[in-house]
């Protein structure tokens, strides 16, 4: 049998309050399996967690207490081994402004043992891709922001993991260029690339993801198959819920509905 | 990662400083020269003039190895300083290392030979360019090549360590400016120790840069103030000493993890 591409279990975080305050319970006991080759949505308001437990699994959080591991790899025994088979898009832009692009994504591929004659070509391909090419000798502030997400996308393909993380990838992004963005990404789970996603956009969430959990002060709240959250969506909303107009999607009604509850 | 990959790693990260460095000249290499020039004009030939020799040689002579040094230093320090500062505290790109499977080891290595890369060639410029104020004897060239290398490693590690503990712009202007400078001027650069009355000479001992500017300028003028072991000694502690300090500080994720 196969190991997944993500366990969490009873995963901890509290965050050191300063100057003798109480720090910030972000995540109490949190325990999800993501399988590989899921589509797995990680829902959340803001605050909920979402990014702290990413933080933890790609090893920019130090965690409070529990355990991960990434295709069977403990981060605590062997996190240098457990990130290669993470790519990972954050939710804030964390690139270097004045670098070319080509070379923040080549350099990309260095920090993980990929010499530049190999990177190169692959990155020119992904440039391709995702739309890229043109800007490729532009430093990353010449972007926009839809170009500088794509960038971070492409920055997370280039060492081809196994496991993609994706923070918010679409915040703040255009209608167009987050279809091409999802089209492209659902073109990568097809190829067996699991991804982890974080998104508010609720519809794209019900619409892409075949596993869903919800996340709510730093505790899962719902985890399961797609369809069968959606399942709880008649026993959670009241009837009347769609009469004063449109709601949004299923899942959406449901999210409100739990993370209010909460 | 195996070692080849690691090797990779540790390019990709020097790789990425010196082209920075590079691009950045007027900012990484002019100030020096600029500076330098006006130290040999002044120190060299308008006050070396009046002062004549000291330690049996040409005041000018005498001052150049220890002006190198300053360069060096400071180059070395600010330059892992300011890098690991900026990509941790703007850009917050130092998550392109932290997230990949380079070991923390290899960061340090990575952070301080870029940073390397700039003080040695920073001693190289200021050593030309002295030689359009004078005649430069080399006595050991040996000696000044490891001396000039252990200098860069200290403190380009001791400017990472800065750029780690860092949270404000001050954090890494305080301590070149409040520290290292008067340790430089005060560790010999201008004069002689042994000229010094007994309390400054003692005090002077425990200046560890003293010791990176009398091993240099042993090299060249072959007369030193302290042992050249002694001295050598000293730099390879405070280098094991730091490297240690460095590495331990990535490992853990202070400032860098939250």
């Amino acid at each position: 049998m196969t190991e997944p591409a993500l366990v969490v279990n009873n995963l901890e975080k509290t965050y050191a309050g300063e100057s003798g305050r109480a720090g910030t319970h972000a995540l109490a006991g949190v325990s999800l399996t993501v399988e590989k080759g899921d589509f797995f949505a990680l829902l959340g308001p803001n605050g909920a967690g979402k990014t702290t437990l990413i933080g933890i699994v790609t090893g920019l959080v130090n965690k409070t207490g529990g355990k991960v591991s990434v295709h069977g790899v403990d981060i605590d025994t062997a996190p240098e081994k457990a990130r290669t088979y993470i790519g990972v898009v954050p939710q804030n832009m964390n690139l270097d402004y004045f670098g070319k692009v080509s070379d923040i994504v080549v350099n990309q591929a260095g920090y993980y043992g990929i010499p530049r004659s190999v990177a190169i070509p692959r990155a020119e391909r992904i440039f391709k891709d995702l739309g890229l090419y043109e800007k490729r000798n532009d430093q990353a502030r010449m972007l926009s922001g839809g170009m500088m997400r794509r960038l971070m996308i492409a920055r997370a393909l280039i060492h081809e993991p196994q496991f993609l993380i994706l923070d918010e990838p679409t915040a703040g992004v255009d209608v167009e260029l987050r279809r091409s963005m999802w089209e492209y990404l659902t073109g990568l789970t097809k190829a067996g690339v699991t991804i982890l996603l974080t998104t508010h956009y609720l519809e794209e969430a019900e619409r892409l993801a075949n596993k869903v959990a919800i996340i709510n002060k730093g505790e899962i709240i719902v985890n399961g198959t797609m369809a069968e959250v959606l399942t709880m969506h008649d026993s959670l909303t009241s009837p009347g819920a769609g009469e004063s107009g449109y709601r949004g999607g299923k899942l959406e009604e449901i999210f409100l509905q739990l993370t209010k509850e909460k | 990662m195996t070692p080849y990959q690691t090797w990779i790693s540790f390019y990709t990260i020097v790789r990425k400083d010196v082209v920075r460095i590079m691009r950045i000249w007027a900012q990484t290499f002019l100030p020096s020269v600029v500076t330098s020039v006006l130290y040999f004009l002044i120190f060299g030939t308008f006050l070396g003039s009046r002062i004549g020799q000291v330690q049996g040689v040409p005041y000018i002579n005498f001052v150049v190895p220890g002006l190198v040094m300053l360069a060096v230093v400071t180059n070395s320090y600010t330059n892992s300083s300011f890098t690991m500062f900026m990509s941790k505290f703007f850009a917050r790109n130092i998550d392109e290392i932290l997230v990949s499977p380079t070991p923390p080891w290899v960061i340090v290595a990575g952070f301080v030979a870029g940073a390397m890369v700039r003080g040695v060639l920073i001693g190289i410029i200021v050593i030309a360019v002295s030689l359009f104020f004078t005649d430069l004897a080399v006595h050991n060239l040996a000696v000044i090549i490891l001396f000039l290398l252990v200098t860069s490693l200290i403190f380009a590690v001791a400017g990472l360590i800065n750029g780690v503990f860092a949270k404000s712009m001050d954090g890494i202007n305080i301590v070149p400016t409040f520290v290292l400078t008067p340790l430089v001027y005060l560790g010999g650069v201008f004069y002689s120790t042994q000229s010094l009355p007994g309390f400054w000479g003692t005090l002077t001992k425990f200046d560890p840069i003293f010791y990176v500017i009398n091993g240099f300028r042993y090299g060249f003028l072959g007369v030193a103030d302290a042992s050249l072991s002694l001295s050598f000694g000293i730099l390879l502690f405070f280098a094991l000493l730091f490297l240690g300090i460095a590495w331990y500080l990535i490992r853990i994720g202070l400032g860098l993890r939250q």
